[in-house]
């Protein structure tokens, strides 16, 4: 069995490899994917779009229904992971720490908790204590990971980086804050329920900025019919509403980072976990 | 001078993707498949495509891999085949 599946593998190996003889060379401008609409975009993205980053107006304004599912599918892998995972039964057995003291307390009974504040503190059943080194440079770099994925998502229309790429950088600051410390500390401070929101409003601001183009007679995604709508530059108004919509499928791509990630390494419990 | 970079980090990524297959510890395929995503992120970078790069590099190399970790956390560390 093992011989016969070699045997077709080498086989299908053989036949792609024989097939990329046919591909045109590396940057070869006679390439059919060269020839027609490459050089309509390299020419006149900035007379149409006023954006230098021709990658980012392709993606978002000529390509724009393209990324705009992209988020829905995105939001989509969310919602999947959330539906499938999380586990609202909650725990039946916890532990605490008795600060002052330092003596564990096992509770069995689900009904019974304890306020958790200055006398009690939570303890996971696979918990270690974080590393003072690991605490504290993450403290220190959290920050500027974060200033620096709002810049990749401002940045988007003028070097390379994007709302995708921002987003899924905020969101893994976020997962390294869960990581430094624990879950806990991130599940207090980013709510479940934000996330949610966050992630249904991201798709609905690049779906909104779209929608508004259709009453101000332009087609959806149209938008150069927003220019009525904001001060400034008319020339400018095509780079803005790429921004916008950047940043819709930034906030969607961070929470789902983040629900997934939190959905993943609890087992849906959202208590305890890396 | 693009080809001896080229066929470097061609060969590793190659390296990298048997390794993956063939190591026994999920975690060390983890971390395995978070160093091919690096090595095809240096790839797209030599050729040209920056924001390709720019989303391996996030996603592949960064974020996919916490996911893998966190898969495993949860499940077994050794593979059974």
């Amino acid at each position: 069995m093992r011989f016969l599946a070699f045997i077709i593998v080498s086989l299908t190996g053989a036949l792609l490899l024989y097939g990329t003889g046919e591909f045109p060379d590396w940057g070869d401008p006679k390439s059919p994917a060269s020839l027609h609409v490459s050089d309509y975009y390299i020419e006149k993205t900035f007379e149409d779009t006023g954006v230098p980053n021709f990658v980012t107006a392709v993606v978002t304004d000529y390509r724009g229904f393209d990324t705009m599912f992209e988020t829905a599918v995105i939001f989509t892998a969310g919602l999947g992971c959330f539906l499938l995972l999380r586990d609202f039964r909650g725990k039946k057995e916890r532990f605490y720490r008795h600060t002052p003291t330092g003596v564990i307390l096992h509770v069995k009974d689900d009904k019974k908790t304890l306020t958790v504040g200055n006398e009690f503190e939570y303890m996971d059943k696979e918990w270690v204590p974080p590393d003072l080194i690991n605490k504290t440079v993450c403290r220190i770099l959290i920050p500027f990971i974060q200033i620096y994925a709002l810049y990749v998502v401002a940045h988007g229309d003028y070097s390379p980086g994007g709302g995708f790429q921002g987003g899924v950088i905020f969101g893994s600051s976020l997962i390294l804050l869960a990581i430094s410390y624990n879950l806990k500390t991130l599940v207090k401070r980013v709510k479940e329920k934000l996330l949610g929101i966050f992630a249904a409003v991201g798709v609905l601001i690049y779906a909104g900025i779209a929608a508004i183009c259709m009453p101000m007679g332009g087609a959806f995604l149209d938008y150069g019919k927003l220019a009525p709508l904001v001060p400034g530059d008319p020339h400018h108004i095509r780079a803005l509403g790429m921004l916008g919509v950047e940043i819709g499928v930034g906030i969607a791509v961070m929470a789902v980072m983040v629900i997934i990630y939190i959905n993943i390494v609890s087992e849906g419990k959202h208590d305890e976990g890396l | 001078m693009h080809w001896p970079i080229d066929i470097i980090v061609l060969t590793l990524v190659i390296f990298c993707a048997i390794a993956a297959l063939s190591v026994r510890d999920l975690l060390g395929t983890a971390i395995l498949f978070g160093a091919y995503s690096f090595l095809m992120c240096l790839l797209w970078t030599i050729m040209g495509a920056v924001d390709v790069a720019f989303t391996e590099a996030s996603v592949g190399a960064g974020v996919s891999t916490v996911f893998f970790v966190a898969a495993i956390f949860r499940t077994s560390r050794r593979t059974k085949d």
